[in-house]
């Protein structure tokens, strides 16, 4: 097991490499540059070779890179030139929110994916199955900007039952009960997609495993119902349950930046699409390196989930 | 009770039984009565007025920072700021300032010739200790300024290397902010600046919360008396429904920017108040001079008549805009031909003109069109509407769409050879700017390669010319001659709009299109 952590955290190192190497690549290659970019109609090419060098970005572009690396590896990403602040010190800033409307998102994403997909493959064919599998099939179907949308307008604006977008309130917020109020819209309409997703393979897998025949043997010796299902079905199930989760993890970090620029939520999320847009090249940098880092981090606690679920797994 | 027993009843009282108890309406409960909540277009980018780029910026950068002049109330002209007079040498090239004597920026530090000569430096002089605190992207609208001069504490002077009228446009305006910046606060915090600031506004800085807040306070001790407010609260909210769904639940008081479809359900409530103002803007389409079609005259004239401004401006923009007449805004008010009224739709006309000059058949251009863009509008939708108004005269437009920052990089300084429409939007502050830049020959925003003697002549004249009369005059008449040889098609001229709820008393938004809050109040 060990070993198997080990191997996993050493393979981390050249996947950050390449993405860091690729980022740069096509931010590069994009037409369009960052003194462009804050000239706007005033883009002279006088103005324009002004402006670059007083950013230092005359520099060739290797040059500029390994400058990058050098000072990465002294702990420092950097500056933004757009928010003229250290490209650390937003990413800190942005990180928290990020981290708790995905993590609140892919909890009830699971929860809910999960539970309802062993009642609906429980109740194979009933009308719950129905009614779950429908609701799976819309969540799956609708665009989550548009949800999110929807959900602003009728629980922010028409029933004003829950702020519109923020994670605080403008006075006397920051308490915990003001950011889950803050929390519940964006969270759920994340939550959408990644449960639907869940609640269709929880049903797939939970029908397999109960089509087996040593849930036949477990029936026949008489355990009760619940036992069969959650002891003996749900926990293999749950081998090809994990995965998807690790994967949904993803999704809901992916999905942030949509649904942080619809509900305000000042995450990294929506930090990268400006920072995109006005190419701050550090910043998108050091965004996309926090973002991949987590994305490696939750597939090797996947990867683990699933050796302590399987010991076929763990000997490979 | 698994949720497989849910029934219809239930659910329907349990709905009921929440709606009884009335949570709570999250709009009643915010913003107290003497601070205004903004709903801002964008983050805020930095506290330097010398480094801002975007508008959006300098509407909050003007309620920090004074500059030695500002706008007056409603319109473009200039009155006395930090300067209690100021005085032009006949030349042109001198501009003398008399500072205000008592002026204190918020860190406590005294306003005088020295912090002038200090900020002007800063931005000016690359060996200046503190030019490393830049880049400077806009400075170079205040013109060729060869040196500023201490004559005694309360006394500065500004000297050009030519003369260059726009001055005192620009110092009124956001970029002129610069020079009440408190050298204090710069040389405390260096680089750090942009993220600090100190001025001598009506408001002072307060508290910056990444993507969620930008908090400033009165300034008790301003020059003019405190504000009415005691504090604004910026929120960046850059989606604008997001920006509709916060201003209808309460979420803000003001919001700036309104998208068009939406105003209507604003005009139409007694809550609130809606404002709208035209501003320094042209939107138009860029011609390539230089090739077929539009090396001809009465091609670029047949482009004018062919395009149904009246119905873009009702109908796609939701009157956000007037139709445009030639290359100087209305909001110049001092500068503006208004005997000049805007090409008429005909098509008819269009045709013939296109067939006089030997495009009988219709012609094929491709047009580029940017999906964004500061100043822009609706840039997807007006194109297709130009490209079908186009289609009507047989001129066939094929549209390649593209990014705002590429779309940028393809056009300036020149469209390509096979291109010759774009679609092109320009802000200013200075009816001397946008064609110096972009209609002088060889200017370097000519797009379109355009090329008038006269046109140039006339640049110049009013460049140098130091007298108002007579530099209207001369921009009247560059108005003419560019109308009638039509390098563009000229479209709209937007009007800036915001709302804000009824409790709000005394805003008024400014033709210079920043948002000033010093005589704001809510009730």
């Amino acid at each position: 097991m060990a070993g198997l952590i080990l191997r996993r955290l050493f393979m981390v190192i050249p996947v950050l490499f390449g993405v860091s190497v690729i980022v740069f690549l096509v931010i590069s290659l994009i037409p369009g540059d960052p003194a462009r970019a804050i000239l706007g109609t005033f883009a002279t090419p006088a103005n324009v070779a002004e402006v670059t060098r007083q950013l230092g970005l005359d520099k060739p572009l290797p040059v500029q890179y390994v400058i990058w690396i050098d000072n990465l590896l002294h702990g420092d990403l950097g500056r933004s030139y757009i928010l003229h602040k250290p490209v650390i010190d937003e990413i800190m800033a942005r990180l928290f929110p990020t981290l708790l409307l995905a993590g609140a998102a892919l909890v009830l994403a699971s929860v809910f994916g999960v539970l309802l997909g062993i009642l609906a493959a429980v109740g194979q064919n009933g009308i719950g199955d129905r009614l779950i599998t429908v609701v799976a099939l819309l969540g799956i179907s609708t665009p989550s900007f548009w949800l999110g949308m929807l959900f602003i307008f009728w629980f922010g604006v028409r029933l004003a039952w829950l702020p519109v977008g923020g994670m605080t309130a403008m006075f006397g917020g920051g308490g915990v009960g003001d950011i889950l109020a803050h929390l519940i819209l964006p969270a759920t309409t994340l939550a959408a997609v990644a449960g639907a997703v869940l609640v269709r393979l929880t049903r797939g897998a939970m029908l397999e495993v109960l089509r087996q025949d040593y849930i036949r043997t477990a029936r026949a010796k008489g355990l009760s119902e619940r036992r069969v299902i959650y002891g003996h079905a749900f926990r293999n199930a749950l081998v090809a349950i994990i995965p998807v989760i690790g994967l949904q993890a993803g999704f809901v970090l992916g999905g942030a930046v949509y649904i942080e620029t619809v509900f305000q939520w000042p995450g990294l999320g929506r930090m990268l699409v400006s920072a995109i847009s006005t190419r701050d090249i550090l910043l998108v940098q050091g965004g996309v390196l926090v973002v991949a880092s987590g994305y490696v981090l939750i597939n090797l606690l996947t990867d683990l989930a699933q050796a302590v679920l399987d010991p076929r797994i763990r000997t490979e | 009770m698994s949720p497989m027993m849910l029934t219809r009843r239930s659910l329907l009282g349990s709905v009921a039984a929440v709606s009884a108890v009335g949570l709570p309406r999250f709009s009643l409960a915010q913003s107290p009565a003497d601070v205004l909540v903004i709903g801002h277009v964008a983050e805020l980018q930095t506290l330097d007025p010398a480094q801002a780029v975007t508008i959006s910026d300098f509407r909050i950068l003007i309620n920090l920072y004074d500059g030695l002049l500002h706008y007056k109330d409603g319109s473009l002209d200039v009155e006395p700021g930090l300067a209690e007079s100021y005085e032009v040498s006949p030349d042109g090239k001198t501009y003398t300032f008399k500072l205000r004597k008592g002026v204190k920026f918020h860190d406590g530090s005294e306003f005088n010739a020295d912090a002038v000569k200090f900020n002007f430096d800063r931005v000016l002089d690359s060996k200046h200790p503190y030019h490393n605190t830049g880049p400077f992207p806009f400075v170079f609208t205040l013109g060729p300024i060869e040196k500023v001069e201490v004559l005694d504490p309360h006394t500065v002077q500004l000297v050009y290397k030519e003369p260059y009228a726009p001055a005192l446009s620009m110092l009124a305006g956001a970029i002129g902010g610069l020079a009440g910046i408190s050298p204090a606060a710069v040389k405390k915090f260096g680089k750090d600046f942009s993220r600090n600031g100190g001025g001598a506004g009506p408001f002072k800085f307060v508290e910056w919360v990444s993507g969620q807040r930008f908090v400033l306070e009165a300034n008790a001790d301003y020059w003019r008396g405190p504000p009415k407010l005691k504090g604004l609260v910026f929120r960046p909210i850059v989606d604008e429904n997001a920006r509709v769904s916060e201003m209808q639940s309460g979420g803000t008081d003001i919001t700036i920017e309104v998208p068009p479809d939406n105003i209507a359900g604003f005009t139409s409530s007694p809550d609130f108040t809606y404002y709208q103002q035209p501003g320094p803007h042209l939107w138009y389409l860029v011609l390539n001079t230089k090739t077929k079609p539009f090396d001809d005259k009465r091609a670029r004239q047949a482009m004018n008549y062919a395009i149904n401004k009246g119905a873009m401006v009702t109908d796609v923009l939701k009157d956000t805009a007037t139709v445009a007449s030639s290359v100087t805004p209305p909001a110049f008010t001092w500068a503006f031909d208004s005997a000049l009224k805007p090409y008429p739709y005909d098509p008819a006309k269009a045709k013939q003109l296109l067939a006089e000059a030997g495009y009988p058949n219709g012609v094929d251009v491709t047009f580029y069109v940017t999906e964004s863009g500061s100043g822009m509008l609706s840039p997807v939708l007006m194109g297709t509407a130009i490209q079908a108004d186009l289609a009507a005269v047989g001129i066939r437009a094929k549209i390649e769409t593209y990014e705002w920052n590429t779309f940028l990089g393809k056009i300036i300084p020149a469209l390509p050879a096979d291109v010759a429409v774009a679609e092109l939007s320009f802000m200013t502050q200075d009816p001397d700017m946008h064609p110096a830049l972009a209609l002088r020959t060889g200017g370097a925003v000519n797009s379109g390669g355009y090329s008038n003697p006269k046109v140039d002549a006339l640049i110049d004249q009013g460049r140098q010319e130091t007298n108002r009369d007579k530099r209207a005059a001369i921009y009247k008449e560059l108005q003419d001659v560019v109308y009638d040889d039509a390098p563009w098609a000229f479209i709209a001229n937007w009007k800036q709009n915001a709302v804000s709820s009824a409790r709000v008393k005394g805003f008024e938004l400014h033709p210079s299109f920043t948002t000033r809050f010093y005589g704001v109040s809510k009730v």
